[in-house]
């Protein structure tokens, strides 16, 4: 089955991050294809490359980053939401005017549509928030 | 319909509204803060104990053995799953619903 | 084929930004000629509220733009009649949202439709994609 899925709160502050990969895993063990991963509002903070947890604890942008290249995953970044809190690629860095970006790997940033457009494409979307 | 609720019962009212609004044949996964709900003898457990008459209830084990909850301490019949049980109810019921 | 898509709302607006960012897909989403709906419920039936002045507090009031949703061709917006109760408010609280009725020569109707959380459960359980913010 194709599932696809909205994370809509950002890393360690919500368990949201870690619930849905851990959906995310499972689905993909089983056979499942994930659509896409669309993040939105805090959820755009699970895609910056600065983040730099301490040693005992998990890297949940890198754990999503190797998702993404194993299983050759959608992992979409909502532009409106990465620009209000300061999440950057090479072209979003360049057009407002940035000194860097901060993307992670795997990650790719583009509008709500693809929101829609994995509700309209998947035969299941589930939300993880808060 | 599957739904999910992430929200201890005891501080938001995400459980009582979802249970408002399920309708028969319906399931609800208890999952992150959720599970509280789950548990036996709190304010709101009579709550889900109704709800149960009409509805199937599930709970995530990892969520419930973070918290220090035994699984003696859930009520009697809400199914105990795991990533792999979540995985295959969303695959069961046509859409899912999170009650955040 | 379209899908039905439900907007569920229960959140109150400027304490966190999860109102905002709904209207933003519900906007966006209106391009895609989906069967759209919006559900407002709980503490999201704040959301609609008139009078919400922001200019003190220096964000956007964007209560407007609720107004502009029956240009999109997004008019069933489902108030739930418990919830509005619970907190003490009428439709004569709401913003009035009309859209024109293409099917009626144009004529202005109300796109708020209040509903019993009964209803609401069966218009939820009607949906293909429900998205909750």
């Amino acid at each position: 089955m194709k599932f696809s899925i909205l994370v809509s709160e950002g890393p360690y502050t919500h368990e949201a991050a870690d619930t849905a990969y851990n959906f995310t895993k499972a689905a993909l063990e089983k056979g499942h294809e994930i659509f896409r991963i669309f993040f939105y509002h805090d959820g755009v903070n699970n895609g910056t490359r600065l983040t730099t947890p301490p040693q005992d604890d998990r890297n949940i942008v890198n754990r999503w980053s190797a998702l993404a290249q194993e299983h050759d995953i959608d992992l979409v970044l909502c532009v409106a939401a990465a620009q209000r809190r300061g999440i950057a690629d090479a072209d979003e860095a360049r057009r407002n005017g940035k000194d860097a970006d901060n993307i992670a790997p795997g990650f790719r940033i583009s509008g709500l549509g693809q929101l829609i457009d994995a509700g309209i494409e998947s035969d299941r979307l589930i939300t993880f928030g808060d | 319909m599957l739904h999910t609720v992430n929200k201890s019962p005891l501080d938001r009212n995400a459980l009582e509204s979802c249970i408002k609004h399920v309708v028969q044949g319906s399931a609800v996964l208890l999952i992150e803060d959720g599970v509280y709900g789950a548990m036996q003898g709190t304010q709101k457990s009579p709550m889900v104990e109704s709800a149960m008459k009409e509805v199937s209830f599930y709970v995530i084990g990892p969520d419930l053995k973070a918290r220090g909850i035994d699984e003696s301490r859930v009520i009697d019949g809400i199914d105990i799953i795991d990533y792999n049980g979540f995985v295959d109810l969303v695959e069961e019921y046509d859409k899912t619903q999170s009650w955040l | 084929m379209s899908k039905r898509f439900l907007y569920v709302n229960r959140k109150a607006p400027y304490g966190t930004i999860y109102a905002l960012e709904s209207l933003e897909v519900v906007l966006i989403g209106a391009a895609f000629e989906q069967d759209v709906s919006l559900a407002f419920l709980d503490d999201g039936v704040f959301q609609l509220t008139r009078g919400q002045q922001t200019d003190e507090l220096g964000v956007k009031n964007f209560s407007p733009t609720y107004k502009a949703l029956g240009d999109y061709d997004v008019n069933k917006i489902y108030v739930e009649r418990e919830s509005l109760e619970a907190r003490g408010l009428t439709l004569d609280d709401l913003l009035p949202l009309t859209y024109e009725d293409e099917d009626d020569d144009w004529a202005e109707k109300d796109s708020i439709k209040l509903v019993s959380a009964a209803e609401l459960a069966e218009i939820m359980e009607a949906q293909d994609v429900v998205l909750s913010f």
